[in-house]
Parts: structure tokens; sequence; C-alpha cells
């Protein structure tokens, strides 16, 4: 008997909005349904219509978690346009600030990950220990969060000489709390029994739908920006890019446990090798042209197109972030599971709704809406709704 | 015995009165002990009455496509179930020498009533989510019936073959039977299959509610959710003397306390320090491991030791 669980619009699995439809016989998965698009804020829409200095702030509110990512990608996407030349020491701050990210960003896929599986003592345990990661972003940036940290030509705050020695000494701290965790997952028997072998997507899969990030990199598909691509100082340090073989969701975890302790190699590094000097160039004028910035956001390849006016403002801004290719993968590793793997399968490429979903045309059987309509649906919805109050 | 004697044991004490004050305070030390494993505070001891309160004030919904009357009758079912095991459990705990022939069987049942009442309720909401939860809920019970019994009956064989649960706390009065190699194995087996029947972590799979949100009680709100959650707490306070009286008894309360707090403590830790497991390894986990095992106990009772 075929029944239909859903896991969305709102559901305790994931805070933001989505819908799987797991169509079940029995406990076992047979088939996934992904519907997405709840979450539409018309990022992509508004850009053009802002400055180059307010984009920086715009993209960075596309998600709470890589709002270090899309900054820096789309800055990127401008240098490369108007060919600036950004300082080094610059570079190493961006690099700085991009690794601590990561490692903040992974260890709240951990916390998640444990409450998935039911294991809230990890969940507590992982978002203690991420604690001290954003104190480290308000004394160095003055924010926990959306840190406002790039602008076009370099970065707006710098590392002080006397936050140096905090810093490694948090970073001491978060090894070890990165160790911990690591040898607590490769240990507990119970852990394992519900890691390993589930949702698996093999290499090839993986490359034809095109997943990005630790995903692809948990399932043997080494790739990573940061070293393809080089940004930032990457190229200037030396760092391993984390492969496993496996693609379960052990593999994930394990990419994710071992990137942390990368990210603090990055960053030890940095703090040691960074030069003296100015922090940003001056940009006079953005002439007209076309840019591309790739970044490699926690969760995988960011990718800002720009295409300036030679104005203060851009004509044309896409984004691709990473969960959009991560969620899709989960249509073919959900199949054959059962239920409680499935919710653990969807959770493990950590999805980011707020990154996915800047697509303003909503495809259905017959229709196509663009935003223009959806946003006079939804100006209809508000002036009904003002009806509805002021007759009360 | 009057039947004034008989009431006040019924509704106050060890019945109606005492479980459900007591059990919804355990509920808070739960809580609390697990915020602290958590680093978290946790709330403040008058939670559990506070929550029992708002659930009382709220509105109870039925879905519109349920069996009305079996889906408000499961909650008084497993709540009535579990207050009648408790009760008996500390009746028989207080006044061994009163106890009846084949009480034991009698506790066993109402014990297995909780879990049908979950069950029947969440198959009357119509709700493919309950229905996933009644599932595996179910499945639970198969699974953990049958170690349940053998535990039972190494208790059993050790008294001297009687079903009397009086007999076998007044059995104890000289060794305990948890001090044997059967009576390990008999209390080890209990653990496991009373975290299952407390729905804690390792097995609140029929609950997951990352998976099935609230699974078996998803649709309950209002009075019907509060009984639910109070047949719960009332295990919790019940099933760990049920413990004590199978093989530790105490002599006097404050060993009572004492053990019982240490098998609590045990509870939480495992709530605390695991993931939860899939329905299938969790029948396994049943079946394959804590089944052979507890009939390793009874083979090693009957032969003596």
């Amino acid at each position: 008997m075929r029944r239909v669980i859903p896991i969305g619009p709102y559901h305790p699995l994931q805070e933001e909005p989505e819908f799987f439809k797991l169509i079940v016989e029995g406990e076992k998965v047979v088939e996934l349904e992904i519907n997405i698009g709840y979450n539409h804020r018309g990022h992509e829409f508004l850009s053009p219509k802002m400055t180059y200095e307010q984009i920086a702030y715009l993209v960075e509110r596309i998600c709470g978690i890589c709002s270090n990512s899309h900054p820096l990608a789309f800055v990127q996407a401008v240098e490369d346009a108007a060919n600036i030349k950004v300082p080094e020491r610059a570079l190493y701050i961006r690099t700085i600030n991009h690794e601590l990210e990561r490692i903040h960003s992974h260890f709240l896929w951990l916390g998640l990950a444990g409450h998935f599986i039911g294991y809230n003592t990890v969940w507590m345990w992982a978002w203690k220990y991420r604690e001290p990661i954003l104190d480290i972003f308000e004394m160095v940036t003055g924010n926990r969060n959306h840190y406002a940290m790039n602008k076009i030509g370099g970065v707006r705050w710098d590392i002080k000489d006397e936050q140096i020695p905090i810093i490694e000494n948090i970073l001491l701290e978060v090894e070890k709390a990165t160790w911990m965790f690591t040898k607590a997952i490769l240990d507990d028997p119970v852990i394992l029994a519900r890691l390993r072998d589930v949702g698996v997507l093999p290499k090839e899969v993986a490359i034809d739908y095109g997943v990005v990030g630790p995903t692809a990199r948990a399932s043997g598909v080494n790739i990573d920006v940061r070293r393809d691509d080089p940004h930032a100082a990457y190229d200037r340090i030396e760092w391993d890019v984390i492969v496993f073989e496996e693609g379960d969701v052990l593999a994930k975890a394990k990419v994710r446990l071992f990137e942390c302790l990368e990210s603090i190699k990055i960053i030890r590094q940095c703090l040691r090798k960074m030069p003296k000097g100015e922090i940003e160039t001056k940009v006079d004028e953005i002439p007209m042209g076309e840019g591309i910035g790739r970044a490699e956001a926690p969760r995988g390849e960011v990718f800002h197109y720009v295409r300036t006016s030679g104005m203060n403002h851009p004509i044309r801004h896409k984004i691709r972030a990473p969960s959009y290719m991560n969620i899709a993968s989960n249509a073919y590793a959900c199949v054959g599971y059962s239920i409680a793997d499935a919710a653990l399968t969807l959770a493990a490429v950590d999805p980011c709704y707020c990154c996915t979903e800047r697509i303003f045309v909503y495809a259905d059987d017959k229709k196509i809406m663009g935003y223009e309509d959806i946003l006079k649906l939804s100006w209809e919805l508000t002036e009904k709704l003002k009806r509805k109050y002021n007759k009360i | 015995m009057n039947i004034l004697t008989i009431l006040f044991h019924f509704f106050i004490f060890p019945g109606f009165l005492f479980l459900v004050i007591f059990g919804m305070f355990l509920t808070f030390l739960d809580r609390k002990i697990s915020a602290r494993i958590q680093w978290r505070v946790g709330p403040p001891w008058y939670q559990p009455y506070l929550d029992f309160l708002k659930l009382l004030l709220k509105e109870v919904i039925v879905p519109i496509n349920s069996s009305k009357f079996l889906f408000l009758f499961a909650p008084v079912l497993s709540f009535l179930s579990a207050v009648i095991s408790g009760t008996m459990i500390y009746y028989f705990l207080l006044y061994p020498q009163r106890s009846f022939l084949g009480d034991i069987i009698v506790i066993l049942y109402f014990l297995t009533l909780v879990p049908v009442g979950f069950i029947l309720g969440a198959s009357s909401s119509r709700n493919p989510l309950s229905g996933c939860g009644a599932q595996r809920e179910m499945m639970l019970l198969i699974g953990y019936e049958l170690p349940f019994i053998f535990a039972l009956l190494i208790s059993i064989v050790k008294a001297g073959g009687k079903i009397k649960l009086g007999e076998i706390i007044m059995a104890q009065n000289n060794l305990s039977f948890l001090y044997s190699w059967s009576g390990l194995i008999s209390f080890l087996t209990l653990l496991f299959v009373f975290q299952a029947k407390l729905g804690y972590v390792p097995f609140d799979i029929a609950e997951a509610e990352q998976e099935i949100m609230a699974g078996t009680i998803l649709e309950y709100s209002g009075v019907s959710l509060a009984l639910f959650k109070l047949a719960k707490a009332i295990l919790l306070l019940s099933l760990p003397a049920l413990l004590i009286a199978l093989l530790w008894p105490a002599k006097s309360i404050f060993s009572f306390i004492i053990k019982f707090f240490f098998i609590f403590l045990l509870i939480v830790l495992m709530k605390n320090t695991n993931p939860r497991l899939r329905i299938d390894q969790a029948l396994k986990f049943f079946w394959f491991i804590l089944g052979p095992f507890s009939i390793l106990g009874v083979i090693l009772v009957l032969s003596g030791l």
C-alpha cells in the first residue's frame, strides 16, 4: 500500500519551508518528490536597483549561515569585472573569515544532524562549542552573524595584533572539540549503525546531479573551488581537500568534521603569514563589463555573475547557491531507505532553502508565472487582508 | 478493610494522586538532568504542573475524519491502565502479604494497555504520520514483550514458581535476586524494555518528532494530550518501582528512594547518550540480542544460578 508522508512545508525536521513528498510502502521510501519555492524573496530582482555597496549587504542576507560566502563571491565578481587589485592583507582576512564561517556552519550542521537522529546531547554540545567562533566574529567584525566584512576592493575591518592570540586560543579549544566529536562519532556503535550505508550517493550519480561541496566530496568527487579556482589567499597556504569515497551520511559527517580541522590549519597559517599593510584599495568607478565570482561556501560552490552598467549599479546579477544543486540529489539518495533514514539523508546535504530560492518563475504543469504575477498576487493578498481587518 | 481505606489507597496513596503528583515531579527531574547534561539551564520544578494546567485549559480538537469515540477514549484507556498498574505495583511494595495469585499477569496486561491506547488513538486519528507512528509503536510492542516476559519469568522461577508479586518481594528478604547472574541479566533486560515502554531514546521511534513529527500523539491537544503525557509520567514513576520489586527490594523507605533514583538516573543517562534507532534495528535488537540474552537468563535460573 502506498502512502504519502509529507515532510514540509512546515515540519520540525527543518526550520525553513520546503516540501518533500515521501511516497512510502510501509516504512520504505519508494519515491521522493521535491517541491521548493516557498521562500522566494526576489534578491536578483532587487540587486540591479541598488548600488554596489548596498548589494554586498543585500546578498549577505540571502542566508544567515553563508553570510560571508555570498558577499565574498559578489565582490569577487565585481572586482573581476572592474579589474580591481585587492591588497594582500585583505585577501588573508577574507580567507580567515571564510574559514571561520565554515567551522561554525559545520558545527551547526553537526548539531542538527545529532538532533535529527534523536541525539539531543550532540546537538547542544556542538552548538556550545560553536559559540566561541561566533565570539571571534563579534570581536573582529562587531557582529555574530551578518559580518558586513567584504567590500569591493578589500575588507571593512582589520584584525588587530592583540586579537591574534585570542583567536589562536579559541582555535585550540575548537580543535579539541572537533577531535572529541570525531572520535565520539567514529567510536559509537549506535551512531555508526544509524549513519553507515544510509543515503548512499554513488560517484557517477553525484556527477550526474552536479552536486557540489561536502556532498560531492563525500561521494568521491574531488572538487573544491578553493583549490580549483583559487580565490582570496588559498593558493598561498598549504592545506588538503578532504575526500571520502563511500557517499553515505557517515562520509558526509566525516568530510565536514575533517574540514573543520583543515580550516583551523588554514586560519593558523593565515594569522602567521598575514602581511602588514592596507586592507582596501580605493575604487573610483566600475566600468562596463561582466565578471564572475566563485567561492567555496560551507555547502559548496557559490556562483555570482554580475554584468556591470558603467554606473553605480549592475544590470544583471545572477546567483547560484550550492543547495540548489545538492537538494535535487535527494531524489536519488533517499529512495529505497526507511522514513527514518530519508529524514536523515534529506538533512545530510545541509540544505539551505533561503540560499536556494531566488527563482522567479514558478513552473506548473500548465502555466508559468513570472515575477510580476507573483508580486501582483502578493499585493492582492495584502489588499484582501487590509480590507478584512479594516472591517473589524 | 473498610471501604474508606480502599478508596484512600486507590485515590490518594499509593493511587491516583500520589502517582500523578510524583510522576510529574519525575518528569521535571528528567528534564532538569537532561538539561544539565546538555549544558542547558532546564525548567523550574513547577514546570510540569504548569504544562499540565495549560493543557487542561486548551481546546480539544478532534480531526474531522477520525473515529471520535475511539480518538477520545484512547487517552483515557492509557491513563487508567497506567494508574491501575502503578497503584498495584506500589500497593504490593507497601503490603506484600496482600498480593493475590497472578497479580504479575494483571500488571503485565495493564502495562501493555498503555501503548495499546497510544496505538488506538493514533490509528483512529487518520493522520498518515500518526498511522506511521502507530505502526512503529505496534512493532516495538511486539518486539519488547518477549524479553519482558522472559525477564519476569526469571524472578518468578527464583521465587519458587509463584506468580505473586508479594511472594517475589518476600522471597528476597535475605538476598536480592539481583545479586546473581540470572538476576543481573533480568535487570539489564528490564532496563532496555522499560526504556522502550517509556518511549525514550533510543526507542522513541513511535514519536520521532524529526521524522513523523510527534507520531502517535500528533493529532492530540488539550485534555487528551495531557492524559497521554500523564500516562507516560506515571509509567516513569512505576516502572523503576516494578524493577525494584522484582529484583532488588528495599528494606526501608530510604534505601528504596536511593535504589529508585539509581535506576531513574540510568534511564535518563541512557536517554541522553544514545541516538534513536531505526524501527528495524530496534526490532532486531529486541528479538535477536535481548531475546536470546533473556532466554539465557531463564536457562541460568533453571540451573540454579
